[in-house]
């Protein structure tokens, strides 16, 4: 097991040193530098400023040096600054990395516990009014794009009932007690972990209607039957574990969109999360931060992916990672 | 009995709850300030916001005047407060002497002289990451006479000498940051590593909590010397996708839209139309110049009858009567009819498709082939406008001038390109015969870097200027070095209406619109006063009020 980890954690190394080579090769061949995009903004900005920030910001010297530059200092953890925010990559990825983490994860959480049941109920009756019921649901939450379920959510909860805020974060003043603080971050939270969570529940109950359906199938399920083991058992003890198997493969592969970022439901609820900033670091040139977040989302990928690999070898005693 | 039991518990209600003043506004913007320190970067969102921690020494005003904010008088000749010296390297220069007002820092330290020799210096060093440093520089020689009273040398003759936008660093905090390391300066600055240290603002307000990408909070300063504010703590809402901030809007989350950043024009067109009785509103002109403009090295347009042409076949009124109800000001030139140097003498192109068609002819683009003009030559009028995808409005404008050109025999193809690509292709000159987009300007702005000849962008100049088309004119670069120089206002205004003339024969961009900023009022939210130009209505936060 532990050679099996060390094995993997090296080629993450390698996997993540050539990411970044290739990330800062792409962000830097896009057209436009961030000096272009002052130049836009401030009609003050004469040609000898631009070539002296140019100058400044290392944007005058060839790309793979630029490279090295910042690899060299990011063996030494500092990643550099962000050009948009005037501060340490990390300082200002961290907290947008927690805001994700929180909102995907409670996401994550209320679909898989609502997809799981609905999928092994739709599976245990298939072809019933329930299953076309469940299906019928399941696609339309497929189908939906996100930004008009956002936009219906806060049309309906903020809008018109009142009942929830439109978005952005709590906004808790001093003194408040942490009850209340509670609630208030969870008031905030409710539209955008609904928005992400209605549009999981659909793809997770497909997989686990269809997973259940085919362990349903299997000789065991029908001796397990022929033996006279009750449908519950029957369905929890013998298809349900040899079913969870591809779920947690589909499942753990979902983990590196914890830390990367939901960018449309992000921008939709005014969420400071990791996608929104991903997204306009790489919209703003500001490559040390695109860089770093892409990294990230690398890392949590390669992670999700040994989650999934460790996972299916502790659903499948057939499996062995040894 | 009954009845006297409830009239007790209102009256305990009423007594738990009393009917408050509102104190607290919660403003909406779409843009997301980077850096706090005024000096690094030009950007609306971080300018809105420091309005109202800081101000600028002098500023232009809702009626487009020049006033002081934190000096006591505005130089000029007139009063003595400005003169023309000579230099020490024989040229002409200028002095000029301020006295600014008492004004506190947050944490009670006097703003002084030393604070404004401090931020020149910031500006003026090559390494401090200053956008735009050429004001500074400008700065030759600078004189405290005490706390409160300087004269700066500056070493030219020019017109805006007293324009002083110069936002104060508090040299108390931020000298010994800077003196260790200018070049990490950008990186170090107070203003982004301890953004709620009070002494870092002297305006109305100062910022209490930041939190990067979602909101700025601000609350009453207490060393503020101005007229008191009238909202303890404004809350700041950074959302920016539009649909969602018109949402937070409706719902109450933001009481109020800041207009200069926030819903786009046909949002709150049609806001209007469902919402009239609840607000008010406002369409500002701005300063943001819509335009095309024309490549001149292409052979189908170096002759001006063509531009001409195109320009009277275009029919900008319906456009904006149709697209804009009418709200978008037309542009007849670069200069807005709102600043001080228009001048209405230019030469006007109306709406005229006859005319435009003779143009065309005598142009030598006589002969009409599948709908399409030819010259003698066979070569076929038609032409190519890039401009941004993904501004839905000006994608729509593209299209209806693509119809409307047809009409006189000019075929146009749509090449809409991401914003980075079309700058980056418009800042090396690749684009192939016009480009639309719109241009940021300043009130009496000579517009110099897009058309003197030595604004044009090349490989020679590293690709500096912003002269995209290409248009050399010896008249006009002499317009626009007299303009730069004149400081007599009258003179300076028939230098002005020299430019317009010139630009408006030779058209080396043919002007649309000027953009409106709108404003969407909540009927109780009284004294803001858009402004329509780079100093917005924030600079004026202060006179904000909330009227049940």
């Amino acid at each position: 097991m532990t050679r099996y980890l060390a094995s993997r954690a090296v080629q993450a190394t390698i996997t993540l040193v050539l990411m970044s080579f290739v990330v800062y090769l792409l962000i830097g061949l896009m057209p436009g530098d961030p000096i272009d995009l002052m130049i836009a903004a401030d009609p003050n900005m004469t040609s000898e400023d631009a070539a002296r920030l140019r100058a400044l910001y290392g944007l005058d010297r060839p790309l793979v040096e630029r490279y090295l530059a910042w690899a060299a200092q990011a063996l030494q953890g500092n990643f550099g600054y962000s050009r948009s925010f005037g501060q340490p990559v990390l300082a200002v990825l961290w907290p947008r990395l927690l805001n994700t983490f929180v909102l995907a994860a409670l996401a994550f959480a209320i679909a898989v516990a609502i997809a799981l049941p609905l999928g092994i109920w739709a599976a245990s009756r298939p072809r019933s009014r329930v299953d076309y019921l469940i299906n019928l649901l399941c696609f339309a939450g497929i189908s939906t794009p996100p930004f008009w379920l956002a936009l219906l959510l806060i049309t309906l909860f903020a809008v018109t009932l009142g009942w929830l805020p439109a978005g952005g974060q709590a906004d808790i003043r001093p003194n408040t007690p942490p009850l209340a603080a509670l609630a208030d971050r969870l008031r905030y939270l409710v539209l955008p972990v609904a928005t992400l969570a209605l549009i999981q529940i659909g793809s997770y109950t497909r997989f686990m209607r269809g997973a259940m359906i085919e362990a349903l199938r299997q000789d065991y399920v029908r001796t397990a039957r022929a033996k006279g083991v009750p449908e519950g058992g029957v369905r929890w003890r013998h298809a349900f574990g040899n079913a969870l198997a591809p779920v947690l493969t589909i499942l753990a592969l979902s983990f590196g969109g914890l830390f990367s970022g939901a960018l449309i439901t992000e921008t939709m609820f005014a969420w400071p999360g990791m996608g929104k900033a991903i997204y306009q670091a790489i919209l703003d040139n500001d490559y040390n931060l695109a860089l770093v977040g892409l990294l990230i989302a690398t890392l949590a990928t390669m992670l999700g992916n040994l989650l999934a690999d460790l996972a299916y070898a502790w659903v499948d005693p057939r499996v062995s990672i040894a | 009995m009954t009845c006297r039991l409830v009239l007790l518990v209102l009256a305990l209600v009423a007594l738990v709850n009393p009917a408050r003043a509102k104190d607290e506004l919660v403003v909406g913007m779409t843009q997301t300030p980077t850096t706090w320190n005024p000096l690094i970067s030009a950007m609306l969102a971080k300018s809105l916001i420091n309005n109202m921690t800081a101000r600028p020494m002098t500023a232009w005003n809702a009626d487009w005047q020049l006033v002081c904010l934190v000096c006591m008088e505005l130089p000029s000749i007139e009063n003595g407060k400005a003169r023309v010296v000579d230099l020490a390297d024989g040229k002409k220069g200028m002095e000029i002497d301020v006295e600014m007002r008492d004004m506190r820092w947050g944490d009670g330290t006097p703003v002084t002289s030393r604070d404004v020799a401090f931020t020149l210096e910031v500006g003026r060093h090559p390494l401090a990451g200053v956008t735009a440093s050429e004001s500074f520089k400008r700065i030759i020689k600078f004189d405290a006479k005490d706390d409160r009273r300087f004269t700066m040398t500056i070493d030219r003759v020019t017109f805006d000498y007293n324009s002083l936008g110069l936002t104060l660093l508090p040299a108390h905090i931020e000298k010994p940051i800077f003196d260790s390391n200018p070049a990490e300066y950008r990186n170090k600055t107070a203003f982004d590593t301890n953004s709620t240290n009070p002494g870092l603002y002297f305006g109305p307000y100062r910022v209490v909590e930041v939190v990067p990408g979602s909101r700025v909070v601000l609350e009453r300063n207490p060393t503020w010397t101005g007229e008191k504010p009238y909202f303890r703590r404004i809350l700041v809402r950074i959302i920016e996708n539009t649909a969602a901030l018109e949402a937070n809007f409706l719902s109450g989350n933001v009481d109020y839209v800041l207009g200069e950043l926030g819903l786009s024009l046909d949002q709150v067109l049609a806001f209007e139309k469902r919402h009239r009785d609840k607000y008010d509103f406002i369409y500002k002109p701005a300063l943001i110049y819509e335009h095309i403009d024309t490549m001149l090295d292409n052979k189908l347009l170096d002759d001006r009858r063509v531009r001409q042409a195109i320009l009277m076949a275009i029919d900008r009124r319906a456009i904006s009567e149709k697209l804009f109800e009418g709200k978008q000001p037309i542009a007849d030139g670069p200069i807005s009819p709102l600043d001080p140097m228009f001048s209405p003498g230019a030469r006007r192109y109306p709406y005229d498709p006859a005319q435009a068609r003779k143009l065309l002819d005598e142009a030598g683009f006589a002969e009409i082939r599948n709908g399409v003009r030819h010259s003698a030559k066979g070569e076929r009028l038609a032409l190519e406008i890039t401009t941004t995808a993904g501004n839905r409005v000006r994608e729509l404008v593209a299209q209806v001038i693509q119809s409307q050109l047809r009409q006189v025999g000019i075929e146009l193809r749509i090449k809409a390109e991401p914003p980075r690509v079309f700058s980056e292709g418009l800042s090396r000159r690749q684009f192939s015969a016009l480009a639309m987009y719109a241009w940021v300007q300043r009130p009496e702005g000579v517009p110099r870097s897009i058309l003197h000849s030595k604004e044009i962008p090349s490989a020679d100049n590293g690709w500096s200027g912003q002269n995209y088309p290409g248009y050399r004119n010896a008249e006009m670069d002499a317009a626009l070095d007299a303009a730069e120089r004149e400081i007599d206002p009258a003179k300076r205004r028939a230098l002005f209406a020299d430019i317009q003339r010139i630009h408006a024969d030779d058209l080396p961009v043919l002007p649309l619109f000027f953009r409106v900023d709108p404003f969407v009022m909540p009927k109780q939210l009284k004294g803001v006063v858009p402004t329509g130009h780079l100093n917005g209505s924030t600079l004026w936060v202060e006179q904000w009020r909330w009227e049940n």
